[in-house]
């Protein structure tokens, strides 16, 4: 607050950390004040049985906002019985818990209900300046309005429950500007991939990313969720795009954001939140947009990456430890150097996730299925991100779209993006796939996972195999 | 939280880039409520083949490292999904020190939560420890916390970094709840001008 506010430039970063700094140690460990903490099933039971076993509360339950989500099944019936009993039990924890402990709740019979990262924003519980916690990494996602946001293990949820604050060092300022327009076919997913292809699964350890440039400007809100979401798969906790106007415009009105007098004095504050002139970056990347091209993950970390123009790499042109890696990645991908992306079968598409599982992702992918059918043999499955979402697509037309190319029309969860409820790809089974990790047996034991855009999971599911959506695009 | 003070023990090498946390534990485990009992899932899929039978060649199902307490690995270790249930997994299976060129973020901090020593050294440095851990029972790997050393069995002693206050609450096996709620006034204090500055938070 304003006793730690100098007149040095700073990145947007250094003014939410400092508004939010509670304490500083001579060593720099320092306390931070979180504003909203996001629980869901998985990573949150072990923490209120803390609370319990120390005879501790929930410090600010009015900040916390409770969804389950990971291992929800998405068939109809779930509000009443879910039958894998590990799954019900988790569930069931967090109903007992946001019950006992007076946190807002979103049950599976409520259709605001959905994965968290879609949840927060939809709901307005994520605004800009806030930091923004959850015990999940891809809490990056909320970063799209200009907070801090990033994800934290199960003791540090148990932390912010009792606490209501975090103990961390600060970390340093990486800017990622992508330059000029994107090309036709072109998306946000390919964005965050290309980064990642570009600076590694590393690169931005012990950094938080700001992402700018006119590219980043032009996206919509969705899109802007879709490249923060990435950026743990960059390495960096956090990402963080300037709010500005598309940002206010889709904060207004929602049921948690200011209202009258209380919504001018936010926007005051808000828009004072970006990077000053002169700021220090401790990395600094620039992208055209013009250089990226629709891209596909080929192997098992995202930083696999390239376009959809190329070829299976040779594991000997990597260097260091990645030729191991890459070795390793194509016999589980059972892919061989040389072969042409486009050569590439695929069995499964799936469309969801806290990546692709907003409107404007159901509308990508909608516009090239649109008339067209899933290739034989390929499964298809669409799963909204919320039961609005999913409100809102049968609304516009979409659902019908997706049912008559012969897709799965799904209930909202995180799903075969992490396979922990039943929809899970078989052992050998290729998936192109709008989520956002391809690790080994990440959407089921043994099946291989493309990273990709809604509408090249569209392209791939009508064509049968990886394929660039530009060939299926109406000529300009 | 155990106290982490010196650890000497067998190091098993894991020489992977990019070891991430689904392969430490993939979510089949993660449908527990406890914190206890994951070691028989840790790095699952390289261990157990489809019928859940150990797969022999795997370093851990090895007899020289069923004991093993500390993991040498490649770059990048832990990066992925912010689970505790990685740390918790290795843990349970008895290890209490990871030795890499480089950590992801989330992971790095859960080990500090559950007595875990997450060690960065350079690359030879690591290379050279990934060669003792080759040797199995016949090397074994000496870690001193308050030093800030790793041992290797040739007597090579390497320094390495650590942030001041994790090594003391690690050293002390400190509740970093406790330690939080010390503070509490400061939060008051905090909460009380924020309310005023940020009304609509
Ligand atoms: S959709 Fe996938 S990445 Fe997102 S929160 Fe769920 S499991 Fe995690």
């Amino acid at each position: 607050m304003t006793a730690h506010q100098s007149s040095a430039p700073k990145t947007l970063y250094d003014k939410i950390w400092d508004a939010h700094l509670v304490d500083q140690q001579p060593d720099g460990t320092c306390l931070i004040y979180i504003d909203r903490h996001l629980v869901h099933e998985v990573t949150s039971p072990q923490a209120f049985e803390g609370l319990r076993m120390t005879g501790r509360t929930v410090r600010a339950p009015g900040r916390t906002i409770a969804v389950p989500d990971h291992n929800v099944p998405t068939t109809e019936g779930r509000d009443k019985h879910i039958d894998n009993e590990e799954s019900r039990i988790q569930v069931d924890a967090l109903d007992r818990n946001a019950r006992d402990f007076g946190i807002h709740y979103y049950p599976v019979s409520d259709i605001r209900q959905g994965i968290v990262h879609i949840v927060g924003p939809e709901q307005g519980w994520t605004l800009p300046g806030m930091t923004v916690v959850c015990g999940d990494s891809h809490t990056a996602t909320h970063g799209a309005f200009g907070a801090l946001a990033h994800g934290i293990g199960t003791s540090e949820v148990e932390h912010v429950l009792a606490t209501q604050t975090l103990i961390q060092k600060k970390s340093k300022n990486m800017r990622v500007e992508i330059t000029g327009k994107l090309r036709p076919g072109v998306t946000a997913k390919d964005i965050t991939l290309a980064v990642i292809g570009k600076i590694g699964t590393a690169g931005g350890t012990g950094h938080v990313i700001e992402y700018c440039g006119e590219a980043i400007r032009d996206l919509s809100m969705e899109g802007r969720m879709t490249v923060c979401n990435m950026a743990i798969e960059g390495g960096a906790r956090a990402g963080l795009i300037a709010p500005d106007e598309k940002t206010f415009d889709y904060v207004m009105g929602r049921p948690h954001a200011p209202k009258g007098a209380a919504w001018e004095a936010a926007l005051a504050w808000w828009k004072t939140l970006h990077s000053d002139e002169g700021a220090q970056w401790d990395k600094v990347i620039t992208i055209r947009a013009e250089d990226i091209e629709p891209v596909v993950t080929w192997g098992t970390s995202p930083e696999d990456v390239l376009p959809i123009t190329g070829a299976v790499p040779a594991p000997e042109s990597f260097s260091g430890g990645k030729v191991g890696a890459a070795q390793r990645s194509l016999d589980y991908m059972g892919l061989k150097p040389g072969t042409k992306l486009t050569d590439i079968p695929i069995h499964a598409v799936f469309i969801g996730s806290c990546t692709n599982g907003r409107i404007e992702d159901l509308r990508a992918a909608a516009a090239v299925l649109k008339g067209r059918k899933l290739a034989p043999g390929v499964r298809g499955m669409v799963v909204p991100g919320s039961g609005l979402v999913r409100a809102q697509a049968e609304e516009e037309g979409l659902a019908q779209i997706f049912v008559d190319a012969g897709f799965e029309w799904r209930l909202a969860g995180c799903s075969m993006c992490l396979a922990m409820n039943p929809d899970q790809l078989a052992p050998g089974e290729r998936c192109a796939a709008t989520s956002n990790r391809n690790f080994e047996g990440r959407q089921g034991r043994g099946g291989r996972t493309h990273l990709m855009s809604p509408a090249m999971a569209a392209a791939a599911g009508v064509t049968g195999r990886l394929a660039d959506v530009r060939e299926l695009m109406a000529p300009a | 939280m155990d106290k982490f003070t010196t650890l000497t023990g067998i190091a098993a090498p894991l020489p992977l880039v990019n070891i991430d946390t689904d392969m430490i534990i993939p979510k089949q485990y993660l449908k527990t409520i406890q914190r206890t009992g994951l070691g028989k899932g840790l790095f699952d899929e390289m261990r157990y083949d489809d019928q859940g039978n150990e797969i022999a060649d795997f370093v851990l199902n090895q007899p020289a490292y069923r004991n093993a307490e500390i993991l040498v690995a490649g770059d990048n270790f832990g990066c992925g999904s912010s689970r505790e249930h990685a740390p918790w997994a290795l843990l349970d299976f008895g290890i209490r020190c990871v030795i890499s060129t480089s950590f992801a973020d989330i992971f790095y901090n859960n080990c500090f939560k559950n007595g875990v020593l997450p060690v960065v050294l350079p690359q030879e440095a690591v290379d050279h420890l990934m060669e003792d851990a080759r040797k199995g029972a016949n090397a074994r790997i000496s870690v001193d916390l308050e030093a800030q050393t790793v041992s290797a069995s040739d007597g090579t002693v390497f320094g390495f970094e650590i942030d001041p206050f994790k090594k003391h609450c690690l050293l002390n096996g400190l509740d970093d709840i406790g330690l939080t709620l010390e503070k509490v006034s400061a939060i008051d204090v905090f909460e009380a001008q924020a309310k005023t500055q940020y009304p609509w938070v």
